[in-house]
């Protein structure tokens, strides 16, 4: 099968994807091509790019799994059953013993928004909420949250609002591919909780009094548990501090206008290939 | 991972129960360290018994000085104001390990039972004495730049790699353990963690069912409030075990050192505590000459290893620099 993928025309669904949307109709309308997406991104700016998000985010929250759907393996070991709560939502889940919190969540609530990274403690991207605190999910044993509140990315944004933190990364270009992104968020929302209570940092001068500003540095070393490889540390040091501080601080980036885009494409007068 | 059989318990009165038939049983608190090596087959528990709800959560001042629970969080434990104001070294030693999130998942007892990061226990396909005792030890001979340089038996060159512990040590801290029995002991920590011998298998002093329950703190560390500091020297500036880190502690009287803690991380089996540089610094002037003196004594009896002897001036430099700041000289 040839696909095309520069044709405005609708692509057609395989027999699997519109099983999938019959199954998820939350999803309808999220699946925008990847032309649409990057052409309204180019218009309106930052709000629209904003608003697909949002609007991707929305739907991931908003999806109920058919009763079937959450899928414990057909013979588990060790089967452990637990109440908690998902972004507000209450679950019983029944699950092997050796489920950690991540696995429960990419593969029996479909929320897929935490990412399995090192899968071993090393590298945030599975940085989650547990009781308004950041954890690592890969390390947490599912069976252990029994009556605790987990938010995870896909629960921070309320309605048509993104969190601050949220939008405080798109407007500061704080991440490139996105893999590690939800963890950056989650890990700068429960930093904020932590400046919030004066809590002290590695780089704090004096440990016996309130931790009171929270310089560039305080947030380095405080996100140091959340690795980027595409190494997008400014924007994600700009956006924490655009957040906390509450203040809008200008970005500094912008989408290139089609003059800056034709100049781009020249070099010493030569068009490039 | 392996299947285990997952068991909470909510009281102490069904902890001996919960352990005693089965050998392989594990306690498990914050997970950070137990769940990754489950993950990684070097532990292999049947029986995971869950003590999260156990009321082991609190810090709070006794008569000989504080209780901190076993299972209060690292973030919780350096975030206590009577420990910001009256123990800030363990405060500044538990804020250099780990990260943000590990901290808040991370109890002190789990920190205290953290298991080496000596490359070779953690590679099943190796041997081993730590993980699997009389298969050798795969460090000895080979890549062993963040290994031992004091303590170690040809049977073990791991090392311990907290931070948290380190200032523990200098603090004269006790462990309050429960028996699989339910009767109670004080440990000192510096009797709590082994040396290697030729049994590496066995971290510490507890035998299977006892349950840490504090640790306590004396109200006589509170005299090392003012002149305190920890120093961690590592890879990166952040989010990394040491190559060394040093707890200094200092009771000043005017400059004269009224009585000194030094203790060594990441150099031994378990935190190094040096009598030879305290005698050295008792009674003496708080000066620069008189700390170096101390740091040459602290590691005259290294011995180090093919890729490591780095670290036998790395840590008499950091001893230096640890004093300095303590004294309020740097």
């Amino acid at each position: 099968m040839s696909q095309d993928f520069d044709s405005d025309s609708q692509t057609e669904l395989s027999a699997d994807e519109a099983a999938l949307l019959h199954a998820m109709p939350a999803l309808e309308g999220v699946g925008k091509s990847r032309r649409t997406f990057m052409i309204n991104s180019a218009a309106g700016g930052i709000g629209l790019f904003a608003a697909n998000l949002l609007a991707q985010e929305s739907a991931m929250g908003a999806m109920t799994l058919s009763p079937d759907a959450a899928t414990a393996p057909v013979k588990a070991l060790n089967v452990v059953k637990v109440a908690l709560q998902i972004n507000g939502a209450s679950q019983t889940l029944e699950l092997d013993s050796r489920t950690v919190l991540l696995d429960a969540l990419r593969e029996h609530l479909a929320l897929t928004g935490s990412k399995k990274g090192c899968d071993q403690g090393q590298c945030g991207a599975c940085t989650v909420l547990v009781d308004g605190k950041r954890v690592l999910s890969c390390l947490t044993l599912t069976a252990t949250l029994g009556g605790r509140e987990v938010t995870t990315i896909e629960g921070l944004a309320t309605d048509d609002q993104l969190h601050p933190v949220q939008a405080a990364f798109i407007k500061h270009d704080g991440f490139q591919c996105g893999y590690c992104t939800p963890g950056q968020i989650c890990s700068a929302v429960g930093l904020m909780g932590e400046i919030k209570r004066g809590e002290i940092s590695h780089v704090t001068e004096d440990v016996s009094k309130p931790m009171t500003r929270l310089t560039t540095e305080e947030i380095r070393e405080r996100m140091s548990g959340n690795i980027c490889r595409c190494g997008a540390y400014p924007g994600i040091v700009a956006a924490v501090h655009d957040a906390h501080s509450g203040q809008q601080t200008a970005q500094t980036w912008g989408f290139a206008t089609p003059t800056q885009l034709a100049m781009s494409n020249q070099e010493d007068g030569h068009e490039t290939v | 991972m392996r299947p285990f059989e997952y068991v909470r318990v909510a009281d102490l009165s069904s902890v001996t129960a919960a352990m005693a038939t089965t050998p392989q049983a594990k306690f498990l608190a914050g997970g950070t360290n137990l769940v990754d090596l489950m993950k990684e087959d070097v532990e292999r528990p049947t029986r995971i018994v869950d003590i999260t709800q156990l009321p082991l959560k609190q810090i709070q001042r006794t008569r000989s000085g504080l209780s901190v629970g076993a299972l209060a969080t690292n973030t919780e434990t350096a975030n206590h104001p009577l420990i910001r104001e009256n123990y800030p070294l363990l405060s500044q030693a538990i804020v250099a390990g780990a990260s943000g999130q590990l901290r808040n998942m991370a109890t002190n007892g789990g920190n205290l039972l953290q298991r080496t990061r000596c490359n070779y226990f953690y590679d099943v396909a190796m041997p081993c004495n730590k993980r699997e005792p009389g298969s050798g030890c795969a460090a000895r001979e080979g890549l062993n730049r963040i290994h031992a340089i004091l303590g170690w038996t040809e049977s073990c060159v791991a090392t311990y790699p907290g931070d948290m512990a380190n200032a523990l040590y200098a603090l004269n801290a006790n462990v309050r353990v429960r028996a699989a029995d339910g009767s109670e002991r004080l440990i000192p920590v510096t009797d709590f963690h082994r040396l290697p011998g030729d049994t590496p298998q066995r971290d510490n002093m507890l035998e299977h069912g006892d349950l840490i329950l504090a640790i306590e703190l004396p109200v006589s560390a509170g005299e090392f409030a003012r002149h305190s500091h920890y120093l961690k020297v590592r890879d990166r500036s952040s989010y990394a075990f040491a190559m060394v880190s040093v707890a200094a502690a200092l009771d000043l009287n005017g400059e004269t050192i009224r009585q000194a803690r030094i203790v060594l991380g990441s150099v031994a089996h378990k935190p190094w505590r040096s009598a030879e540089a305290e005698a050295i610094l008792t009674g003496r002037a708080a000066s620069e000459e008189t700390f170096q003196k101390a740091a040459q004594a602290a590691l005259r009896d290294a011995r180090p290893l093919a890729h490591n002897a780095y670290k036998v001036e790395l840590a008499q430099r950091s001893i230096v620099r640890a004093l300095m700041r303590a004294a309020r000289l740097a």
